[in-house]
């Protein structure tokens, strides 16, 4: 019965062929323009690190007061290095790494070749087992080796394809801003999108990656001085790097590992009392006014997402909506064109259901030739949002299966809902009065 | 003509009716919408930097294994690499002038700060001023294309150099026009004194410019986009930018010889793809997202109008075909071509018009929801109008074609079965 009514629709559709490209022009134009703006959404709304990323909170701490807060009352969104190295040297949660941006440059041992620059991050050991960071050859370092302040570098893989030919570096020597460096661990391809560690720097997504990894105090040391954001209430005190680690300037980003319920209680008294502490020391003159937001609410927090990435979204999904109120329109236009077609079947004995079913088929067919179009036109769109997005954002946007799919699946089944009203009408067609008219 | 008939027939198609009424209101809300968005894009992005934007190029360096920056004599030695890279840029051929600056506009990377009447005072206090500061030479104005309209420009006495992250006192200024009167609301700004970032030194302003953007082109700078200082002063750090004006035409062969010619001075430093660049690049990375969006916007907008054109011409069609006996009655009855033609476009007139007063609530409603939401501004009634009127005529050049057919339907056709 499916295969007659398939052909009975073809026939139908080939009949006026005007109406029907119409209805495949809408369909597939509506749900390209919707699944191009979703996969832009859907790369920079991810979550980065799904499995744990409701385990890995951003603390704030108020160390400016009334007078730094934003208008809703929120803290700094980065800490001072008074603040940050007291809740490393607290150690309270499970792990934990103060962390800064870097940008030093890198002299190759071979001679010809010109010095570059690289960006990273100076950070504790504790960062990559806590972020779960793949390694390809060694490991990160030790606690030992913060403390000690070892002349250790981690490297990404494309760093080490520049300098070492991409060959196991463990061991070997990196010029880093005038010193040397020994490398302990090369990362195995990671480049985390929104870069989710310190979004407050990257504004969450970033075209170049993390090249180096320096340990904190080793970095501080050999000032390798900050090259992220940095925020001052006041003017520093003193001049220089070491002016601006006795500053309460915020230019530190940190993120705490927290496996349950009860250590993120725990860590959220700590923090009050740490801030009560500081208070009854007189180094701050308010009551404790931190936060504590796990992964996903930070992003959301810090506006990770574009608005205009929303917006389009949204108004991509407002063309969908006109499309398919259109394609009703359509339908019901050629449904009922057929009413004599529709008596003559009643008549002969068809019950309503064969009727539905016919003019069901009829509109897939139309949404299934709309998802092919909306699957070309997809793809185009999405090899050109280069063009219009800027190119952190759109080089996130992908083809892939799901994607493929979604767009077949949201072509039919969005048709097919299109088709419900037309295909009621026409199954309420009465036969007899069909007849009589012709 | 009587309404009457054609209210009676809509009433016979009450579905298609309210279809296409639904369309066009839809239409109508999120057109009306996005043409504001790229509106205010087309406007943001055309706003002067108060620079000649031509003919000018910024060179970005970081030398390798500096001295260091905070000590004094670290300071004393990356300055003397910085005017030899001046003195070498300046004698390139086909330079004009040539400026050390800590930034430019549109290059989102600033030094802000703020401006008080007061010394001493507190930084985000409330009669503060938030400004962006240039560190600069004495050739900025004539590089960078600065119309002076108060006061004098820099001389080559003026010029200080400190390490970048010292706090030296700033003794002299040259602020913009839109500072200026922020500041000194009552009267010229020239020989008066402020205070920056919150120092007990003061800051005389010598000079006044027309106009001069911050850097900053996110929505955090928007407040104080256009209170830009100038300080006569070299910053000295392992990194330094340059701004270059070139003679005209000789942009792009300048561009070329920065890179050589620097690494002949020392070639100890990092020079990359990105390390010169034009202003119009500058420019274009700066608001390529401003651009992006209001082509979006722009397609999804014909392609809203394009869709929903068809669905009227679509719908309109069945109807004169289901009609086509009834047209043939009213002919022989003595209707005119033009009577039948009239019909089919008062018709559209009225579904348009309800869908127009639906569209109105719902661009309304749509963009308050926006408002909550995202940064949007409340929609000029102007916009909506102009939306009305635009979803009226293309909903009458939709239907003329129909309709126009309707009008050739011949009177015999009465007598004929349908």
């Amino acid at each position: 019965m499916f295969a007659y009514y398939l052909e009975l629709a073809l026939r139908s559709l080939k009949r006026s062929p005007g109406l029907t490209a119409l209805m495949v022009l809408a369909i597939g134009f509506g749900v390209a323009a919707s699944m191009t703006s979703w996969s832009v959404f859907r790369a920079v709304s991810g979550d980065p690190i799904p499995w744990k990323s409701s385990k890995l909170f951003v603390p704030q701490i108020d160390m400016w007061g009334p007078n730094g807060r934003s208008p809703d009352g929120e803290p700094p969104n980065a800490m001072d290095y008074t603040d940050a190295v007291a809740l490393m040297r607290d150690h309270r949660a499970k792990r934990q790494s103060a962390m800064y941006q870097i940008s030093p440059s890198i002299v190759p041992t071979d001679a010809s070749k010109h010095p570059l620059n690289v960006s990273g991050h100076a950070v504790y050991g504790e960062f990559f087992p806590m972020l779960d960071v793949p390694f390809q050859y060694g490991r990160g370092w030790s606690s030992s080796d913060d403390a000690n302040r070892a002349q250790v570098v981690v490297i990404s893989s494309k760093l080490n394809q520049k300098l070492f030919g991409g060959v196991d570096s463990v061991g070997r020597i990196v010029n880093v801003e005038g010193r040397d460096y020994r490398v302990v661990g090369v990362l195995d391809h990671w480049n985390p999108q929104p870069r989710f560690y310190d979004v407050v720097n990257s504004g969450g997504f970033s075209t170049t990656d993390a090249d180096v990894f320096l340990p904190f105090q080793t970095a501080i040391q050999a000032d390798i001085t900050n090259d992220g954001n940095t925020n001052c209430n006041a003017v520093p005190d003193e001049p220089g790097f070491v002016g601006l680690q006795h500053s309460p300037c915020a230019w530190i980003a940190f993120m705490a590992e927290l496996d349950d319920a009860a250590a993120v209680t725990a860590y959220r008294a700590y923090l009050d009392g740490y801030a009560k502490d500081q208070q009854s020391a007189g180094r701050f003159r308010w009551a404790p006014n931190n936060r504590l937001r796990d992964v996903p609410a930070w992003l959301e927090n810090q506006h990770v997402v574009p608005s205009d990435t929303k917006v389009s979204l949204l108004v991509a999904l407002g063309l969908l909506l006109v499309c398919l109120v259109n394609t009703v329109g359509l339908l019901l236009a050629k449904f009922l064109r057929r009413s004599s077609e529709i008596g003559v079947r009643r008549a002969l004995g068809a019950p309503r259901a064969a009727i539905y079913t016919q003019f069901l088929v009829e509109a897939g067919i139309v949404g299934a030739a709309g998802g092919v179009l909306g699957l070309l036109l997809t793809g185009a769109g999405v090899a050109s949002v280069g063009w219009v997005l800027p190119r952190d954002i759109a080089s996130l946007a992908r083809i892939d299966v799901s994607l493929l799919v979604l767009t077949l699946l949201v072509a039919v089944v969005a048709t097919m809902l299109a088709g419900l009203y037309p295909t009621y009408r026409a199954s309420r067609v009465q036969p007899a009065w069909q007849l009589k008219s012709n | 003509m009587k309404l009457h008939p054609i209210l009676a027939a809509l009433r016979k198609h009450k579905a298609g009716t309210v279809l296409i009424s639904l369309q066009i209101a839809l239409t109508l809300a999120i057109v009306c919408n996005a043409i504001f968005i790229i509106g205010q894009r087309i406007e943001r992005v055309n706003r002067p930097t108060g620079l000649n934007e031509s003919n000018l190029l910024l060179v970005t360096q970081q030398w390798v294994g500096a001295p260091n920056a905070d000590t004094a004599d670290g300071v004393e030695k990356l300055d003397a690499m910085q005017r030899e890279d001046l003195a070498a840029l300046r004698n390139l051929p086909g330079v004009v002038s040539v400026t050390p600056t800590n930034s430019l506009p549109l290059l989102n990377s600033s030094w802000t700060g703020s401006v008080s009447h007061k010394p001493g005072a507190q930084l985000g206090g409330k009669d503060n001023t938030r400004t962006a500061y240039y560190f600069i030479g004495d050739q900025a104005m004539d590089t960078f294309g600065l119309k002076l309209v108060a006061g004098r420009a820099f001389t080559a006495g003026d010029v200080q150099h400190q390490g970048f992250r010292d706090q030296p006192p700033r003794p002299i200024a040259i602020i913009t026009k839109a500072l200026a009167q922020k500041l000194f609301p009552d009267g010229s700004a020239v020989g008066k004194v402020m205070y920056s970032d919150g120092s007990n030194a003061p800051t005389t302003i010598i000079g006044v410019v027309e106009r001069m953007q911050t850097p900053a082109t996110g929505s955090w700078g928007n407040d104080f986009a256009w209170y830009s200082t100038l300080i006569p002063t070299r910053l000295d750090a392992n990194f330094a930018r340059y701004a270059v004006r070139t003679r005209p035409g000789q942009l792009d062969s300048v561009m070329r010889a920065v890179t050589p010619l620097l690494y002949k001075v020392n070639p100890l430093r990092v020079l990359d793809d990105d390390s010169v660049k034009s202003f119009g690049e500058i420019r274009a990375k700066a608001y390529r997202a401003d651009v992006g969006m209001a082509i979006l916007m722009g397609v999804i907008c014909l392609v809203l109008i394009a869709v929903t054109a068809a669905g009227i011409v679509g719908l309109t069609s069945f109807w004169v075909g289901q009609r086509h006996r009834q047209i043939g009655v009213r002919r022989a009855l003595g209707a005119r071509k033009i009577d039948i033609l009239h019909y089919f476009q008062v018709e559209n007139l009225l579904i348009a018009g309800i869908g127009v007063l639906l569209g109105i609530a719902l661009a309304i409603g749509l963009n308050l929801w926006l408002m909550t939401r995202y940064e949007m501004t409340r929609l000029p009634v102007l916009y909506v109008l102009v939306g009305v009127l635009a979803m009226l005529v293309i909903g009458q050049a939709a239907v003329f074609v129909p309709a126009r057919r309707a009008s050739n339907v011949p009177p015999v056709s009465a007598t004929r079965a349908a």
